[in-house]
């Protein structure tokens, strides 16, 4: 067989990801219909650079999930093919059998793997850490952010000049010290977890606790169902059979993290969180003088109340803004990690290890190194417009 | 003034403290010490002998005596080794056996940093030099990046929503998007490698350690300098765009103050307080694309010793370059606060 030219290359991409454009199409199709019913989601769909931030987005996600499925790769993102290492490409794959697909598009990288099923099985590497690990970075710095800003003092004080104290390290060491084998030996990263992973619980009851207070009986079962379900996600996640805190009997234990997830996962939420608590921390600080809180000051409403139902809505506009960037930098992040090889097992396809796998032949074959440094590229831009777009459409109101 | 000078500097030194202590406990934890027990001694040492290396070398006593000999208060620990030599901080790496047993301190109050693991050398020289490479770097990247990120975000700002404006933000969202392990390989990849063959720069900047020349020293401080241009760009054009919405470049308009002049005299030093503290506080952030620049053009300088020291665990070293960060980040939000002040005349403090 011949080797493909550039433009049958691209060609036989577009088909690969045929399934992208079909959900890509339906996706935007629906919301571009009912995007009058869809608040500020449907808002979006007025401002391009919005527009194109969220197809770049869209386009990413529906990649990782079928990805995940088999559907686009062309190859075993792990297989090593004799023959194949470093080749250009468009190579036709060597020994390919029928079932084989025929040609490794972007090339083999220095281990003999197809780089473009490496990229696509990447993707789900980001999207499967970075958004979860942002939402909980928030939990965080909402849950001390609101009462921070709502009380002041001491304990303002104290918590600012903790989260001050986060920011002054630069993030590579704090994640050369965090992130490394020897330290998840030490369990450190379970008992960060533990901590952590405890602000959603106590979001999510405070919520509900200060809406319901005056109906107990709703209060009691909602609460209840929660604490349960969610209590049992947590001790799933964070108690390990093998690992540091093996809390929960194994037929209770839902599902063990791998400790060097876990790891990456802790590190990037502790490293993003005092940054969303400052920003909580102003936006209560600029909205607890007003009416509206004095108002229901005056109704004897409850303090956490105030913060959760009155100011924290009348704060979401720059945190939804922040949370799509955040999500881009926690992209950056996990690149960073994998660059140096930190934290996620070595044959892992994310992008930030396989930039860094090829980097060292970079001057001679920059084929395996650059997918997927265009792809995350183009992953953080998407999200820094789609950030931009939902702030022009905030602000307009 | 003098007041808040003084508080900021007592949080200063408190931050410092902590941070260091963290440090130090993290690279204390059990298994990076037996780590280095193995580095020092040999890769098949048995538990027992790591424990008796540790116990002989102190560093089994609890991490806040340990911190305080590191601080100089206390005084340094007396290692008796199996030889009959007695051994401690203060032989400054020439073991001589001929340590006392007189207290003696020596740690960085006395200014004292210590001894590298890795690199068998004085923690304090091999900062220096590398701290000065470093500054090689910087310096360039500052001259590179302060200059074009104002005139992108002037121009941008300017004439807000005008095609200009579109196309500067959009390569300035772009920048923003791209962390310097992607714009790196990028650039080595046109401009340096061998399959576009462009080749106008070198891939590597080992050779600009020595004698930087636009050739082997342009690749590495656009890299550094692009991910921060962005941020910076859209903070002076956010700014300018305010100022130019003023009452008072209005007047000057109307007045009949011609619209070059209304930019330059006017609305400019309102328009660049933001920015200030922008670039000032985008210098700590700047240290991480250092680290990363440093390995990907294979350019010794500081992010590569911090790169060395804690893939080693080399606890001193570690330190030393951990309370250098730490009062860069410090002194540039002081400098940034200060100067917000100075700038700005409407804040008295």
């Amino acid at each position: 067989m011949e080797a493909l030219s550039g433009l049958e290359i691209a060609l036989r991409m577009m088909i690969q990801f045929v399934p992208v454009w079909i959900a890509l199409a339906i996706a935007l199709g629906l919301s571009w219909h009912y995007k009058r019913r869809l608040g500020l989601y449907g808002k979006l769909f007025d401002s391009g650079i919005g527009v194109i931030g969220l197809s770049i987005v869209f386009f990413w996600i529906f990649t990782a999930v079928f990805g995940l499925f088999d559907l686009i790769v062309t190859h075993d993102a792990l297989k090593q093919v004799s023959g194949m290492k470093n080749k250009v490409p468009g190579t036709p794959l060597r020994g390919a059998t029928e079932a084989d697909y025929g040609y490794y598009l972007l090339g083999g990288d220095n281990l003999a793997r197809d780089v473009f099923s490496r990229m696509i099985k990447g993707s789900w590497e980001v999207v499967k850490i970075a958004p979860l690990a942002t939402i909980f970075a928030f939990m965080v710095g909402i849950v001390l952010g609101l009462p921070a800003g709502y009380y002041g003092g001491k304990f303002d004080t104290v918590l600012s000049f903790l989260a001050n104290l986060i920011l002054a390290f630069p993030v590579i060491l704090l994640f050369y010290l965090l992130v490394t084998p020897e330290i998840v030996e030490t369990g450190l990263p379970s008992y960060m977890a533990v901590v952590l992973f405890l602000f959603p619980i106590i979001f999510v009851v405070v919520l509900l606790n200060s809406r319901f207070h005056t109906q107990p009986s709703k209060r009691n079962v909602m609460v209840a169902i929660t604490i349960v379900s969610m209590g049992w996600l947590y001790l799933s996640l964070v108690s390990d059979q093998s690992g540091a805190l093996p809390i929960l009997p194994s037929w209770l234990d839902g599902f063990d993290v791998p400790g060097g997830i876990l790891v990456v996962f802790v590190s990037v939420v502790f490293v993003n969180a005092p940054t969303v608590f400052r920003i909580v921390r102003g936006q209560t600080l600029d909205l607890k003088s007003r009416d509206y809180v004095a108002a229901a000051q005056t109704r004897g409403e409850r303090p956490w109340y105030i913060m959760l139902w009155e100011i924290l809505p009348n704060a979401r506009g720059p945190l939804i803004v922040d949370f799509c960037l955040r999500i881009g930098y926690t992209t950056i992040l996990l690149g960073t990690l994998g660059f140096f090889g930190l934290g996620l097992p070595p044959e892992s396809p994310d992008w930030g290890s396989t930039i860094n796998d090829g980097r060292k032949l970079l001057s001679i074959y920059p084929h395996p190194a650059l997918p997927p440094a265009i792809a995350l590229l183009s992953l953080v831009l998407g999200l820094n417009l789609l950030a931009d777009g939902l702030r022009e459409e905030s602000l307009k109101d | 003034m003098l007041i808040f000078l003084l508080r900021r500097f007592a949080v200063m030194i408190l931050t410092a403290l902590c941070l260091t202590y963290i440090v130090f406990v993290l690279t204390n934890l059990e298994p990076n010490l037996e780590k280095l027990a193995k580095f020092q001694g040999s890769q098949r040492m048995t538990d027992v002998e790591v424990t008796a290396f540790l116990e002989r070398n102190g560093y089994s006593r609890p991490d806040y005596i340990k911190y305080a000999e590191w601080l100089g208060l206390a005084p340094s620990f007396q290692a008796t080794q199996p030889d009959g030599r007695i051994t401690s901080r203060c032989d400054k790496g020439n073991p001589d056996g001929k340590a006392t047993k007189e207290a003696q301190y020596c740690g960085i109050l006395q200014g004292y940093w210590g001894q590298s693991t890795v690199f068998k050398q004085d923690v304090a020289s091999i900062i220096s030099i590398r701290l000065g490479l470093t500054g090689k770097l910087m310096f360039f990247v500052t001259l590179l990046m302060v200059p074009s990120a104002l005139i992108i975000g002037i121009l941008a700002g300017m004439r807000e929503g005008s095609r200009t404006d579109r196309s500067l933000s959009s390569v300035s969202i772009l920048s923003t998007a791209t962390p310097e392990y992607v714009s790196g390989v990028i650039f080595i990849t046109v401009f340096a490698s061998s399959v576009v063959g462009l080749k106008w720069f070198k891939g590597t900047a080992t050779s600009a350690m020595d004698t930087a020349t636009f050739e082997n020293f342009f690749l590495p401080v656009l890299t550094v300098a692009l991910y921060a241009m962005g941020y910076i760009a859209r903070m002076t054009r956010a700014s300018m765009a305010e100022v130019m919405t003023a009452q008072y470049i209005r007047t000057a308009r109307l007045k009949g103050v011609s619209f070059r002049n209304v930019v330059l005299k006017h609305a400019l030093r309102n328009a660049l307080i933001a920015p200030f503290t922008v670039i000032m506080l985008q210098f700590p952030w700047l240290l991480n694309g250092v680290v990363i620049t440093e390995t990907l053009f294979n350019y010794k300088g500081f992010g590569w010793v911090l790169v060395q020291a804690a893939g080693n665990n080399d606890i001193e070293l570690l330190l030393g370059v951990s309370v250098i960060s730490v009062v860069v980040v410090l002194v540039t939000q002081l400098i940034s606060d200060i100067g917000y002040v100075y700038l700005n005349p409407r804040i008295r403090l």
